[in-house]
């Protein structure tokens, strides 16, 4: 099979954000970035099922700046077979993003299936999956946390909150978005990481992939970091009347329950 | 100025993240709403009270279930027809599948997850959180095209129902291409409490409540003022619940009107997930855990002597 995986790299979630003196974006000095963790759930599925399907190979791709060259390198210390960057502004929204996506894998394919994360946790925008489906004309399913392979067809485990899942049956190939729950990833090992330094990545320019400006439809600006909040209001007293006042406070100020 | 409101509605009903929508700031924009599936006429009538001008009713059997699919597909003919300024979802796992679905095959602009919406003198002025709340920005739309909108739940309230208005209903007929994704099954999930992305109130604990069991003390507690149970991702890794109740960066993000934090430190994923909700409540021994710095009310102590408490307070209360 001929297996894609679409991932992106992201600030850690340890990160504190600084905003840039313009206000029209991060300051990206000293982040420390990863793999968002969705999409490490789509590559190890991705890997899980070349393991079942001998002669299959994973292709990674990632959208984005020079630096996004380490995460492609970790996905390769993971196990995928290759990694292609396509080089796009870091500032890119998620529609050209999947434009270039969709055109890389254009290239490179037919893809069997293709794998990305439910969400980024960056813009948490949770559309490249969709966006790139109906690029491909592709079915797509999203936020899968389970899947059963048959030949040709798969049936996925759907979340759609609250604990609910829907069981979605669709032919092959699909793009599938993952969910937590849909296996745990591996870790790269020491060994690995040192040799996937060696290995080669390819770029695809915007020119190659024929993504253009006209491409990118949003974009981000004005940013601000939530307001300080006011002091806190520390209840005291005894347990009881502690709980008393705070049943109180949301019963007749907040007038919530 | 056209804009339509994709209505989402069960057995009847309109959801409540749909009734939110007509709270946004629409100015004078020229509101429809379009609904898709069987049995839609009960709808036409509370969206029109609710500020709809125009009512599209798109009868069909093959959309009485949801698949994105079969729905983008169906909006995706009717939306050109319309040609609005911009459609609006609720951020709903629903609303989630959808809107890029329809942003690819209209070629639109696309902003998800938005929390402040606003048209007014035919701008439209959209803001969400990036980084999980850690930051929000401005959407800017580069260009005119279509923008596909999804708006987080609770960002407004619903606008009371107004009698004296209606709106006028107007049938649409699309026609589906045979679909390749089919709904075989939905599993229902046993957890009778709200889910934590749509719930006024949440009651969240950490690792420190030390088993599964002792969560029965947060469930208790929830239940008694009608809450949803959410978890840290400590928690969560430990085993004490399962994924769906995470709240953070990795796991949900929420806004709800109140949000209870117990015996929670407030690791800085966590703060992501949860620092939009109105009002932020802390239960911590430790005076300094940083969950008290975005907190609107704390108490210090030990949340399995406080907490009872309070579950105790809030049934005296209702039983009076």
């Amino acid at each position: 099979m001929n297996i894609f995986v679409c991932i992106k790299q992201v600030p850690d979630t340890t990160t504190r954000i600084k905003l840039r003196e313009d206000g029209n974006g991060i300051d990206e000095a000293d982040i420390q970035w990863i793999i968002s963790p969705h999409d490490e759930l789509a590559i190890e599925e991705a890997l899980r099922l070349r393991e079942q399907q001998t002669g299959s190979i994973v292709t990674v791709l990632s959208a984005g700046p020079e630096r996004v060259t380490d995460s492609l390198r970790m996905a390769l210390a993971m196990g995928a077979d290759s990694a292609v960057r396509l080089d796009l502004p870091s500032d890119a929204d998620s529609g050209m993003n999947a434009r270039a996506l969709a055109a890389a894998i254009g290239k490179l394919g037919p893809a069997d299936i293709v794998f990305t994360g439910k969400e980024a946790i960056d813009d948490g925008a949770a559309a490249v999956g969709p966006l790139l489906a109906v690029f491909l004309d592709l079915p797509s399913v999203t936020v899968v946390n389970g899947i059963d392979y048959r030949d040709g067809a798969i049936t996925c485990r759907r979340d759609v909150g609250g604990g609910n899942i829907e069981v979605i049956e669709t032919p092959l190939p699909a793009v599938v978005a993952a969910q937590v729950g849909l296996n745990e990833p591996r870790y790269a090992t020491a060994l690995n990481i040192i040799k996937a330094k060696k290995k080669p990545i390819d770029t695809l320019s915007a020119d190659e992939l024929g993504v253009t400006g006209a491409d990118r439809k949003t974009r981000l600006k004005n940013f601000e970091l939530p307001p300080p909040k006011q002091s806190c209001r520390i209840i005291e007293g005894a347990p009881a009347d502690q709980a008393r006042e705070l049943i109180r406070v949301l019963a007749e100020d907040i007038q919530v329950i | 100025m056209k804009i339509l409101i994709i209505a989402e509605h069960k057995n009847g009903q309109l959801s409540e993240t749909t009734r939110e929508l007509f709270g946004l700031l629409l100015g004078q924009a020229e509101v429809h709403a379009v609904a898709a599936g069987e049995n839609l006429e009960p709808l036409a009538g509370p969206l029109g009270q609710l500020g709809a001008a125009k009512v599209h009713l798109i009868g069909s059997p093959a959309l009485a279930s949801y698949t994105g699919e079969s729905l983008g597909q169906a909006l995706g003919q009717f939306i050109p027809q319309l040609a609005p300024v911009a459609v609006l979802a609720a951020h709903t796992p629903q609303g989630k599948d959808l809107a890029p679905r329809l942003a690819a095959a209209l070629d639109a602009a696309l902003a998800t997850d938005c929390i402040q919406v606003s048209f007014n003198d035919g701008q439209v002025t959209v803001r969400r959180p990036v980084y999980a709340g850690k930051a929000t920005a401005e959407v800017e739309f580069t260009d005119d095209s279509l923008k596909v909108i999804t708006v987080r739940p609770r960002t407004v309230k619903a606008p009371e129902l107004d009698a004296a208005r209606s709106a006028e209903v107007i049938p649409v007929a699309v026609e589906l291409p045979e679909q390749k994704t089919v709904l075989k099954e939905i599993i229902a999930s046993d957890n009778a409490r709200p889910d934590v992305t749509e719930a006024a109130i949440i009651v969240t604990g950490g690792r420190s409540l030390g088993s599964a069991e002792n969560f029965s003390v947060i469930e208790n507690f929830a239940d008694s003022i009608g809450a949803a149970v959410g978890s840290s991702r400590a928690a969560v890794d430990a085993g004490y619940r399962p994924y769906r109740d995470q709240v953070g960066q990795t796991g949900k993000v929420v806004s709800p009107q109140v949000y209870i934090a117990c015996g929670v430190s407030g690791a800085i994923q966590h703060l992501a997930g949860m620092r939009t909700s109105k009002y932020i409540v802390a239960i911590n021994t430790d005076p300094e855990a940083p969950i008290f710095q975005v907190a609107d009310y704390g108490i210090v102590g030990d949340l399995f002597e406080v907490v009872p408490l309070l579950a105790e307070a809030a049934k005296n209360r209702n039983g009076s």
